[in-house]
């Protein structure tokens, strides 16, 4: 498999293109998965972000107070062109979903009674969790890279707590955080991190 | 009901939306509850009801989850509403996130800028898996549901260039022949 942290950059878009990118990334993400849809055309397609650019992203992202896709795509807009990126990105994502929602919502009275169209909707969410879940591997990968046990420790760890357990997120990223980073923290004289 | 201006909505909206904007530590579903109690309990916006259909709605419509603070606008004070509720929902969040991204981005190449990196990037997987599951467990998916999405993620790591599109429409599909199934009397 190609890596892309390991390939040439493109030179940055400009603010159109970079604007347009995510324009038809928030039209086309019906049943959601926008993380893995940007991950897909930002490092993917069109080389714009290293991979371990975009992961650090997510975890930013995900700390940071927010939806976290709107937090990703902040941050990924101002890696690719700065505080302009990030304003650009943002308004360019949201605005298609927020005109389009609303009229999925006047539709949904009509069409709510058809099992077909139920039926696609749950199929296509479904299939959206999906490319969710793929990013989690992509970053499950990096934590392999690192050969360390206990960025990976943290990772079961975090999906153990909130995820099956069903512990509030809060109090277990706060307890969990500190720790993960205290485990990889450079000791004095040598054993230095390198993600 | 306090305010009667015919600015009230829209400053109730933002009065709800900015605050909850800045304690979503974990993203959108963590203040799904409070947006809830906020727009039937106390403010009496929607009834249950509608509440759990705008949910269903802002799941399927393109955008992020989070996209429910938008039809919440919408509901209250219509396209006006919609807009104010969006900018109030993402904006207080996005610019934090920019202020992190920057003090972030200005310490790269330290040593322990690496070791924050190494330490959180496995707080941030373990808590996509653990989003993953919520989904789920909010939409009461079935065991077709998981598959779907345990397939798409395996598709996609095996090839990464495959378009999303067509795993999307293999779940369209694969949901109707479950459908069809069901109503032939195969399945139960």
């Amino acid at each position: 498999m190609a890596d892309p942290a390991q390939e040439e950059l493109a030179p940055p878009p400009s603010l159109f293109k970079l604007g347009g990118v995510l324009f038809w990334i928030g039209v086309f993400s019906f049943g959601g998965g926008l993380s893995g849809w940007i991950h897909r055309q930002v490092v993917h397609r069109y080389r714009w972000m290293t991979n371990d650019d975009f992961l650090s992203g997510i975890a930013l992202a995900q700390i940071v107070p927010g939806a976290n896709v709107t937090n990703l795509c902040v941050y990924v807009g101002y890696r690719i062109r700065g505080a302009w990126g990030a304003t650009m990105s943002l308004f360019a994502l949201m605005s298609g979903p927020t005109i389009l929602c609303v009229f999925v919502a006047i539709l949904y009275h009509y069409v709510q009674d058809y099992p077909v169209l139920h039926a696609c909707v749950d199929g296509v969410a479904a299939a959206a969790v999906g490319l969710n879940i793929r990013l989690g591997i992509v970053g499950t990968q990096r934590i392999q890279r690192m050969r360390r046990m206990a960025p990976m420790i943290a990772m079961v760890a975090t999906f153990v707590s909130v995820g099956v357990m069903e512990w509030p997120l809060v109090p277990v990223v706060l307890i969990l955080a500190p720790l993960s980073v205290a485990a990889v923290w450079p000791r004095k004289g040598g054993g230095a991190a390198h993600a | 009901m306090r305010e009667d201006s015919s600015l009230s909505p829209y400053l109730a909206l933002i009065t709800v939306f900015v605050p909850l904007s800045l304690v979503a530590i974990g993203g959108g579903p963590s203040i799904f509850a409070p947006i809830q109690k906020e727009a039937v309990d106390v403010r009496h916006w929607m009834s249950a009801r509608e509440f759990i259909e705008i949910f269903a709605v802002a799941r399927v419509a393109p955008g992020p989850g989070s996209m429910l603070g938008t039809l919440i606008g919408w509901k209250v004070a219509g396209w006006g509403g919609a807009i104010v509720a969006t900018l109030a929902l993402f904006i207080p969040s996005s610019i934090l996130c920019l202020a992190v991204a920057k003090v972030w981005n200005r310490y790269r190449g330290r040593e322990w800028h690496a070791a924050l990196e190494m330490g959180l990037a496995p707080i941030g997987t373990g808590l996509m898996f653990a989003g993953a599951i919520a989904i789920f467990r909010m939409a009461e998916a079935g065991p077709l549901a998981w598959g779907l999405a345990i397939f798409v993620a395996l598709m996609l790591t095996w090839r990464p260039r495959a378009h999303p599109f067509a795993l999307l429409g293999i779940g369209a599909v694969v949901f109707n022949l479950q459908l069809w199934l069901a109503h032939a009397g195969f399945l139960r």
